[in-house]
C-alpha cells in the first residue's frame, strides 16, 4: 500500500503542473488581450496571476476548479437548483435505473444465446450493431419517441443508458455461461440432472467473475449514457445539463466541475461493484 | 434382464447371466475433417456385477471412448450395448452409474460436503437424508470431517477422493473411472489403488476402470482388458488370477510379474499391428 502512494502522487503532481501551464499557455492570450485595451503592460507574474483567476477562462486552473467544486457541494443546501450534490443525484438515479435495467436485459440476453441456437445465430450481430451507431444519434429520437407516447423524466435517460450498459453484460454473460469444462458439463450429463439444474448450479455460479467484470464497463457506459441523455433535451437538471448549460455560456469552470463530478461518480460506483465482487468471489472461493 | 433384453442385444442372443455391461461388435466412428476415424471397432465384452475390469491401452485405443459408451456420453454407430438391461441412454436417466473424471472437478464455490451433496440435490433427496450420505460416503473415502472445508484447501488425492465419495453418494452399483488417479503422484496413487480396493470390497460394485499404468491395471482388476489404437479394439482380455484380498507387497510376487508380463505383450502385440 504505501509503496504505490509515491509513485501515484507523483503522477498527480506531474499533471497539476501541466495543467497549471496549459492554464497560462491557454488564457494568456486574453490576459494581453485585455491589458492592452486597458493600456498596461503585464510583467510575467502578473500574467501567469491572471491566467489563473480569469472568470472564463479557455481552461481554468485546477484550484479554480477546486473552489467551484466545494462551492457547489458543501456550501450549497443540496436541494438548491445550484448545488452539484443535487445535479448529480439527477444523474445517478437515471444512471442506476439504466444500469440494472441494461444488466438484466443483457443477462436475459446472452441466457437466450446460450440456450437457444436460434437465437446464437442471429442475435448477436444485431447486439454488436446496436452498439455502432453512434448514442449521440440515437438519444435524441428515443427521447422524442418516448415523449410522443407520454413517457418522460426518468426512464427515457435510463433507456440510453440501458441501450449502452447492455452490450458488455451480453458480451461477458454469453463468455460466462459457457465457461464451463465440457467435463463438467458431462459430469451434469452423468447425473441427468435437468437444463435448469445445470444453469442454476453450474453455469451461473461459474459466470460470476465474468457478470462482475462486465458489470464495471456497463456502469461506466450507464453514466456516459444518463449525461449524454441530459444533451439533447435541454434537461434542466443533471450533470449533461450542467455541461449544457456551461458551454451555452462559456463557464468553462462549472463544465470542469461537472466533468470531475461524473469522473467521481464513475469512480465511486466502479468501486463500489469491485467490493461487491471481491466479497463474492472470496466467498466462493473463486478470488 | 429377462423383458427389457431384447432392445439391447442383439444378434448373438441374450447377454450371460449377471453380466451387468454387455458389448457386441460396437463400434464408433467419428467423422472428422481428416476422414473418419474409427475409434472402436467391433469391440465385444460381457462384464459380470461385482467385477473390476480395468482398461489398458496407449493414448487413442478407445478405452475412454469405450467408457463413455457405457455411460451414455457418446453414441456408438454400430453395434449393441447394454447397460443393466436397459440401453445406456436409459441407465444414465436411471442413474445406474456413478462417473469419475479425470479431473476432480470439484466446485470451488462449494464446500466438500456441498459438493459430494450435488448429485443428490439434483436427484431430489430430501434434506436430511442428503446430510447422512454425505456423512456416510465421505467416511467411506476417508474424508470424515472435512465436509466443511473447501477444495481449495484439500490436496490433490484428497479432492479426488471427494470426488469418488460424489459419484458413490447416489448408490449406482457400477463405478466408471477415467484415469481417477492420473494426475496424481505416484505414492498417493498406490495409497488411493489400496483404499479403492478396500471401498470395492466393502461395497460390491462393479467397476470399470480405465488407465495407462499397468502396475495399476494388475493390482486393482479382477479382469483386465488390453486395447490398441487405430482402429481401438480389444486385443486381449486377462482373467486375473490373483484373490481378491491385495496387500500393495503382492506386486513384487511371482503371480502378479506373469500378469504384468501378459498384459506387457498384449500391449506389444498391438502396436505390431501397425508394422
Amino acid at each position: 500500500m504505501k509503496r504505490s502512494v509515491l509513485p501515484v502522487l507523483t503522477v498527480v503532481l506531474a499533471l497539476l503542473v501541466i495543467w497549471y501551464g496549459a492554464a497560462v499557455w491557454l488564457n494568456a492570450a486574453w490576459a494581453q488581450d485585455r491589458a492592452t485595451r486597458a493600456g498596461v503592460e503585464l510583467s510575467l507574474a502578473e500574467l501567469v496571476a491572471d491566467t489563473w483567476a480569469q472568470d472564463k477562462p479557455k481552461l481554468p486552473a485546477p484550484h479554480q476548479v477546486a473552489v467551484e467544486l466545494w462551492e457547489t457541494t458543501v456550501e450549497k443546501k443540496i436541494t438548491s437548483k445550484r448545488s452539484l450534490v443535487y445535479h448529480s443525484w439527477i444523474t445517478l438515479s437515471a444512471t442506476l435505473l439504466g444500469f440494472a435495467l441494461g444488466t438484466a436485459l443483457g443477462i436475459a440476453l446472452a441466457v437466450g444465446i446460450v440456450y437457444n441456437r436460434v437465437m446464437d445465430m442471429s442475435v448477436m450481430p444485431w447486439v454488436i450493431a446496436s452498439q455502432t451507431i453512434p448514442i449521440l444519434a440515437i438519444a435524441p429520437m428515443i427521447i422524442v419517441v418516448l415523449n410522443a407516447v407520454g413517457i418522460s423524466g426518468l426512464l427515457p435517460k435510463a433507456m440510453i443508458s440501458m441501450y449502452l450498459s447492455f452490450f458488455p453484460v451480453v458480451v461477458g454473460m454469453v463468455k460466462g455461461l459457457r465457461s464451463p469444462a465440457i467435463m463438467q458439463l458431462d459430469q451434469m450429463k452423468t447425473w441427468n440432472a435437468s437444463p435448469a439444474q445445470t444453469f442454476w448450479k453450474l453455469r451461473l455460479p461459474s459466470s460470476l467473475p465474468y457478470l462482475f467484470t462486465s458489470m464495471k464497463v456497463a456502469m461506466a457506459a450507464s453514466l456516459v449514457g444518463a449525461i449524454v441523455g441530459e444533451l439533447p433535451t435541454g434537461a434542466v437538471a443533471g450533470l449533461g445539463a450542467r455541461l449544457l448549460a456551461g458551454s451555452y455560456y462559456g463557464q468553462t469552470i462549472q463544465i470542469w466541475s461537472a466533468l470531475f463530478m461524473a469522473a467521481a461518480l464513475a469512480a465511486v460506483l466502479v468501486g463500489l461493484i469491485g467490493l461487491v465482487q471481491r466479497l463474492v468471489l472470496k466467498r466462493m472461493g473463486m478470488a | 434382464m429377462g423383458a427389457g433384453a431384447g432392445q439391447a442385444v442383439a444378434g448373438q442372443g441374450a447377454a450371460p447371466a449377471g453380466a451387468v455391461i454387455a458389448a457386441r461388435n460396437l463400434d464408433l466412428t467419428f467423422q472428422t475433417g481428416d476422414g473418419p476415424v474409427h475409434a472402436l471397432k467391433g469391440v465385444s465384452l460381457d462384464i459380470r456385477k461385482g467385477d473390476f475390469v480395468s482398461f489398458i491401452g496407449p493414448s487413442g485405443c478407445g478405452k475412454t471412448t469405450f467408457l463413455r459408451c457405457i455411460a451414455g456420453l457418446e453414441e456408438p454407430t454400430g453395434g449393441s450395448l447394454s447397460v443393466n438391461g436397459m440401453t445406456p441412454d436409459a441407465a444414465r436417466r436411471a442413474r445406474a452409474y456413478g462417473y469419475v473424471f479425470q479431473a476432480a472437478g470439484l466446485y470451488p464455490w462449494r464446500t466438500i460436503g456441498r459438493n459430494v451433496s450435488l448429485p443428490l440435490e439434483i436427484m431430489g433427496y430430501g434434506r436430511a437424508e442428503i446430510a447422512e450420505r454425505v456423512a456416510r460416503v465421505l467416511a467411506l473415502v476417508d474424508l470424515a470431517g472435512f465436509e466443511k472445508k473447501y477444495p481449495w484447501q484439500l490436496s490433490g488425492g484428497m479432492q479426488q477422493r471427494a470426488s469418488i465419495a460424489r459419484a458413490l453418494a447416489f448408490d449406482a452399483d457400477i463405478l466408471l473411472m477415467d484415469e481417477p488417479f492420473g494426475a496424481l503422484d505416484e505414492i498417493v496413487r498406490d495409497h488411493l489403488n489400496e483404499q479403492l480396493l478396500q471401498l470395492w470390497a466393502r461395497t460390491d460394485k462393479t467397476i470399470c476402470f480405465v488407465t495407462h499404468s499397468i502396475p495399476e491395471a494388475v493390482y486393482l482388476s479382477t479382469r483386465i482388458v488390453v486395447m490398441s489404437p487405430r482402429p481401438g479394439r480389444i486385443t486381449d482380455v486377462i482373467d486375473s488370477p490373483l484373490p481378491r484380498e491385495r496387500p500393495l507387497d503382492i506386486r513384487d510376487t511371482p503371480e502378479f510379474l506373469d500378469v504384468a508380463h501378459r498384459v506387457r505383450e498384449g500391449l506389444r502385440s498391438g502396436h505390431a499391428y501397425e508394422g
